[in-house]
């Protein structure tokens, strides 16, 4: 009899998961079919390959190779960001282009850009978007800012949900003015006087707030129906999605999304305690969110982008205060429920090795940007699968010689008994393409463990 | 006994040093002096910071001290100070690109060390670093950028210093989290910065400060 997922251990889970991945289903749960024979073989390959690395238990059949880029795949196809965001076909054009063309180990999918129209109907303020501040032919930029305020942490730990939906989408969404007047649905209890909370809904504020969402909604719809067909669309061409969806560490998620840089590092000396506190209320909330998508998406793999605990943002005592607890806490929260974090390290986190090593062996994946890779793979490689570290410099302004030396260099510092995914270091817009053939010819070739 | 400002706000204690502060005002002492000391003070914390015993939130939580001892000084002051400058420094994210983080962490190390910086911000398209060192005479201009998008912005705003015929008056700086040497190269940069304090290195000696 099939053992129930409760009583699974971690391993097993993650190897249920896995197991899912490898027999992919439709959004209805039927079987995907697959393109042909070879697409199947080649799908079934490529997540051999991938679990194999990750799990550091036995050698893969080759490294594996990742293409993970920002806006790259748009301007390859010769679009523009704004035509991206505001045209889903050419988005699918693009990314569909982009797969056949590099021919990786896995896709990311189409996720990206995200819909143009549907930021418009919200007004969305924490980020600039082509036409809505930068020029069409730039990516999306964030505009970081204090969309939390420093005397606001009392509300956010008693009630997440009702601090995010009172409080923060307001202030981030222009259009969503009127969730500042909805009650707390937990009084509405019993005949008497319920009708009295559901007067809000009758004004035009909020009346114009659900409008704007059910439009937006609506939008949502239209674009995750073009994105979900080239998700589907990809397997059973023969790739793996990357990962089933994302989560963040707490410490970034303040810093990032509500009190910004400048006032999470106020925070660390004027309310140390608050900070800590909230970011122990934000852990079970971030790691629901990641466990969440890999189930629903079956794929075991989430995504973790790290912004504020690189090397010079904080000190090693900083580091080890206020961002590893909850960070290392969220990793491994997914791990107990089967999930593989695949932390993203942008810039450099070479001083932080030795306490990112303090993780259970082959249950992670981490993209790594400029960190020292011998000493990386000494550290937290030993118990962590490695991808990345192939620079953009060199990938835009080098020649194809030198990124095959690059990644051959690479593959013998990091790939030495598995534990290593040839990929970019950073999320890219520019590339040359010759150089990222480069890049995956030299991985599929050089890359063979005999 | 006089308590020390200087050690005090180079220690990041808030509370004190603004008590110092304000007993320092109340017996009518010169502001100037008290702003000379805070200055002193930064100092020692731009060297902590370069010597990484400091951080990020330690020189955000320095200039917020700072700034709250300068609104409690300045309103004593009969007319500004004026504080001796090494030398001038043109500085932005250039066009296309809106992050600042690396940014502001350059200008506030030139700053603490002596430096007048024209902070243009970000998204500073060519034209605006022209008309700005035209007008500020400046001899030394620092680029910034972290997108891939931003080497060709580099290259242009470069570019446009040689159009404008102010290339050889000019040295230029860039900096930022995926520049490198291959990228100094190709914008046409006369050298690159890896981290705020190589900044500040190549500012002192353009300028004969180092």
């Amino acid at each position: 009899m099939e053992k129930k997922w409760e009583d699974m251990s971690p391993d097993e889970k993650q190897e249920a998961m896995f197991q899912r991945l490898l027999s992919p289903k439709d959004p209805q749960g039927n079987d995907i079919k697959f393109l042909s024979p070879k697409a199947e073989k080649a799908y079934k390959d490529r997540v051999t390959r991938i679990k194999d690395a990750v799990q550091m238990k036995k050698l893969p059949d080759r490294v594996p190779v990742y293409v993970l880029p920002s806006f790259f795949p748009v301007y390859n196809a010769g679009f523009t960001p704004q035509e991206a965001m505001y045209d889903y076909g050419k988005l699918n054009t693009a990314f569909k282009k982009f797969m056949l063309d590099f021919d990786p180990d896995s896709n990311m999918g189409s996720v990206m850009p995200g819909p143009g129209k549907f930021f418009e109907i919200l007004d969305y303020k924490l980020y600039k978007w082509p036409g809505h501040g930068v020029s069409p032919e730039y990516g999306y930029q964030c505009n970081e800012g204090e969309y939390m305020m420093a005397d606001e942490y009392d509300a956010l730990i008693e009630d997440p949900s009702n601090y995010f939906s009172h409080v923060y989408l307001p202030r981030v969404f222009g259009a969503l003015g009127g969730l500042q007047m909805l009650p707390a649905l937990t009084g509405i209890l019993e005949m008497y006087g319920v009708a009295l909370n559901f007067i809000p809904f009758g004004l035009p504020p909020v009346q114009a707030t659900l409008n704007a969402l059910m439009e937006a909604g609506g939008e949502a719809l239209k674009w995750v129906g073009a994105i979900g067909a080239f998700g589907g669309e990809m397997t059973a061409s023969g790739y793996p999605g990357t990962f089933a969806g994302f989560t963040k560490a707490p410490f970034d998620v303040i810093g990032d999304t509500l009190r910004g840089t400048r006032g999470i590092m106020l925070d660390m000396y004027r309310q140390p305690e608050k900070l800590l506190e909230a970011m122990d209320r934000l852990t079970p909330i971030m790691i629901k969110m990641g466990v969440g998508a890999a189930h629903m998406n079956g794929n075991p793999m989430v995504f973790m982008p790290l912004h504020k605990g690189a090397d010079g943002f904080l000190s090693d005592e900083q580091f080890k205060k206020f961002y590893w607890p909850t960070f290392r806490k969220v990793m491994i929260g997914l791990i107990n429920e089967g999930c593989v974090p695949l932390p993203a390290a942008e810039g450099h986190w070479t001083t932080r090795m030795d306490i990112l090593k303090d993780l259970p062996k082959g249950k992670t994946l981490w993209m790594i940007d400029q960190s020292d890779m011998a000493k990386t793979k000494k550290t937290l490689g030993t118990v962590a699968c490695l991808a990345g570290n192939v620079p953009s410099d060199l990938l835009k302004l080098g020649t194809t010689q030198q990124v095959k030396d690059y990644v051959k260099n690479l593959i013998d510092t990091a790939a030495k008994g598995g534990g290593y995914i040839v990929c970019n270091g950073a999320f890219f817009d520019e590339a040359k393409p010759e150089n990222l053939h480069a890049m995956i010819d030299t991985a599929k070739e050089y890359g063979i463990y005999k | 006994m006089a308590k020390d400002l200087v050690r005090t706000l180079a220690d990041l204690k808030e509370k004190e040093a603004l008590n110092i502060v304000e007993d320092r005002l109340k017996a009518g002492e010169e502001p100037l002096k008290i702003l000379e000391d805070a200055r002193k003070a930064m100092e020692v914390v731009g060297k902590r910071f370069a010597s990484s015993e400091y951080f990020m939130p330690d020189l955000i939580y320095s200039g917020e001290i700072l700034k709250e001892i300068t609104d409690m000084v300045k309103p004593k002051m009969s007319k500004a100070g004026e504080i001796k400058r090494v030398g001038k420094v043109v500085f932005g994210t250039v066009a296309g690109d809106i992050h600042d983080i690396g940014k502001d962490i350059v200008v506030f190390m030139l700053d603490v060390n002596g430096f007048e910086v024209y902070d243009l911000g970000v998204d500073v398209p060519a034209q605006k670093f022209v008309e700005k060192i035209k007008e500020s005479g400046a001899p030394i201009v620092g680029l910034s950028g972290f997108l891939t998008l931003a080497y060709d912005s580099m290259k242009q705003t470069i570019d446009a210093l040689k159009a404008a015929g102010l290339r050889d008056k000019v040295k230029v700086m860039i900096g930022g989290g995926q520049i490198t040497e291959e990228v100094r190269k190709y914008t046409g940069a006369d050298a690159y910065g890896k981290d705020a304090m190589a900044g500040v290195s190549l500012a002192k000696k353009w300028s004969g400060a180092g």
